[in-house]
């Protein structure tokens, strides 16, 4: 035992010199074999074809056709229930969640900024279709095929309804998530969409305690409020919401003209439907109008308030990003501030690279955050004060309206509709008229 | 006040239509500026073995329960040595394939006699967590045969791979899938 600790430490004494006089060569030379033994070959088994993703790619297109007619020609919810479940299953547990348009908005945002950043062609067209769908028919990718909405819908059991203002003030989160996600993906800092995607980890019935908290802390809060993650931070929703405003066809919950019976009034678990508002009084639109000229002059002080706001965070956003964070560690430790090194910083002195680049090279990286917060911070005084401007004007409506933006193509609403009920009981007549 | 109210709803359905081809044409360029970037080959996450350093977050960071990063071994490089610092702990009580002789945590590699004094040395994937203590020890004492590499058979490959955002060394990349792997070269 003794014996065997001393040859060790004799035998390891000579490797190092040998090591150090021979570099990184090759220290035992190959065995040159007498009993025939054959060396085996390294097996290096390959990535699946990429067949898999076209064929997601031709599903989530004919999904998206489906929902498509399940919502607007067929106006079943059940049909569209069914196709949910499916999407869950197939995108979500299958496929395992990834890759999603909801991610694929920062593979986007990467490949506008860096020349030498390749978008695979199934990520482009999955990030595309949902978005030029919502021009003609809104968002039925939400409703239908997105398994994350999928999840959160279907633990949806006793939905309560959530103020108005509080709605508004919560959708805020969504626009900062988005804003965030680009400003740290085109800076090269991360993909957190991915990183802190809630309920990826369910679909790969693995990961790590932090992202199960939260996407059980979702799932949890979904059984009260519906879909959460769709209507508060959802990044992917916030462009879907956008250009679903001006959707050619819009979600209506009347087959044909509203009664105004209020049955639907409560119908949405997504607080989507607005009541008629009738005519304004001449008071009211003058107190508007003087609301909106304030508004109006104060938008620009709006946005340059929120860019500044922005800059002030530049600092502690930067820090995400790898190489700033490894120029401090680097500084610390050359200046004798801490003790010790961390795993970042001995692999950093191991490659050999001089610390003065990395100096620089952070520096860089913290110019391109200092300018990326400024666009952030503009961008939230933007959405801010668009959406101020946006509720001062009073859109007239004499009917009971889905709102075109935060509609999610459910369906949930149309069995609620009296003109609906009629449409089916003629649908039926008709059927029994024609087979008997 | 009717004629108000059509010049109204025409003013509106101007700057919707507007709108929507402004936002139909901004779609369509961001698709076709895209597309002039897109990738015509597929591309999957491997571990760049000449940056690792074993840190071992690839055992816990990766998304699957065991990590799709494995210990691989390419045999010409082995030395097949008979006290491989791969293989044993760094103060081991006996030469044999005994657990408390063994730097493997979960015992994944396989230790066989060939003829004397050589040994080879196998990785059983299904056990190997990708902790890296062997490629350490390999790389310290031996040839640095042992290395870590994400298997393809395994990784789901995720839009940004979970080891990659948390490698101290960076040395997650992507590569291209026809040539998945970066194994270490004889020499």
């Amino acid at each position: 035992m003794r014996r065997k600790d001393l040859l060790m430490t004799i035998l390891g004494v000579i490797l190092c010199l040998t090591a150090i006089a021979a570099g990184q060569t090759r220290r035992f030379p190959p065995p040159d074999f007498q009993s025939g033994y054959e060396m085996p070959t390294t097996e290096t088994p390959p990535p699946d074809a990429d067949f898999y993703e076209y064929i997601a790619v031709a599903v989530l297109a004919a999904a998206l056709g489906v929902g498509t007619y399940f919502i607007f020609v067929k106006r079943s919810r059940k049909y569209a229930w069914a196709l949910m479940i499916f999407s869950l299953a197939f995108f979500g547990f299958w496929r395992m969640g990834c890759v999603c348009p909801i991610g694929a908005t920062q593979n986007m945002a990467v490949s506008m900024f860096d020349p030498g950043y390749a978008v695979p062609i199934t990520v482009l067209i999955i990030f595309l279709l949902p978005l030029a769908l919502s021009l003609f028919h809104g968002r039925v990718f939400c409703g239908t095929v997105c398994p994350l909405g999928a999840i959160q819908d279907v633990v949806l059991l006793k939905p309560l309804s959530v103020p108005f203002w509080l709605e508004s003030s919560l959708r805020l989160l969504g626009y900062l998530y988005l804003g965030l996600a680009l400003v740290l993906a085109i800076t090269g800092a991360g993909f957190i969409i991915c990183q802190y995607d809630p309920f990826v980890s369910f679909f790969r019935l693995s990961g790590n305690f932090g992202v199960l908290a939260i996407g059980g802390a979702f799932l949890i809060m979904g059984v009260f409020i519906g879909r959460p993650y769709c209507r508060f931070l959802c990044p992917y929703g916030i462009l879907l919401r956008q250009l679903s405003r001006l959707s050619k066809w819009k979600v209506k919950i009347s087959p044909d003209e509203c009664v105004k019976c209020r049955l639907c009034e409560d119908s949405c678990p997504f607080g989507a439907i607005r009541k008629p508002t009738g005519e304004a009084s001449s008071e009211e639109l003058a107190a508007r109008k003087k609301i909106l000229a304030v508004l109006i002059l104060l938008f620009p002080f709006i946005v340059l308030a929120g860019g500044f706001g922005g800059s002030q965070i530049s600092g502690l956003l930067s820090r995400s990003h790898h190489d700033v964070r490894l120029a401090d560690r680097i500084y610390l430790e050359e200046s004798g501030q801490v003790e010790g090194t961390t795993d970042e910083s001995e692999a950093f002195r191991g490659t050999g690279e001089s610390i003065e680049s990395l100096y620089e090279l952070s520096a860089e990286i913290q110019a391109e955050f200092s300018r990326g917060s400024w666009i952030l911070g503009g961008f939230i005084g933007l959405v801010i004060g668009g959406t101020l401007i946006k509720h001062t004007i009073r859109r007239n409506s004499d009917e009971y309206l889905a709102d075109a933006g935060d509609c999610l193509a459910c369906g949930r609403c149309f069995e609620y509709c009296p003109r609906e009920r009629l449409r089916l009981s003629k649908l039926q007549e008709d059927k029994q008229v024609l087979y008997g | 006040m009717a004629e108000k109210d059509s010049k109204d709803t025409s003013r509106r359905s101007f700057l919707h239509d507007g709108l929507w081809g402004i936002s139909m044409a901004a779609l369509g360029s961001l698709a076709g500026f895209a597309f002039s970037r897109t990738a015509k080959e597929k591309t999957v996450w491997q571990i760049d073995p000449y940056k690792c350093t074993c840190c071992g977050k690839c055992t816990t960071e990766c998304v699957l329960a065991l990590s799709a990063v494995k210990c691989v071994h390419v045999y010409a490089m082995c030395g097949y040595c008979e006290l491989c610092t791969g293989y044993f702990d760094p103060d081991p009580h006996e030469l044999d394939t005994g657990a408390e002789n063994q730097l493997c945590p979960t015992g994944a590699i396989i230790r066989t006699f060939i003829e004397d004094p050589y040994y080879s040395y196998a990785i059983d994937e299904d056990l190997c967590n990708g902790c890296g203590k062997c490629v350490k020890g390999c790389n310290a004492f031996g040839n640095g045969s042992l290395f870590l590499q994400i298997r393809h058979n395994l990784c789901v490959n995720c839009n940004k791979c979970a080891i990659a955002a948390a490698c101290p060394s960076q040395a997650i990349k992507k590569v291209p899938a026809d040539e998945p792997y970066i194994l270490k070269q004889v020499g």
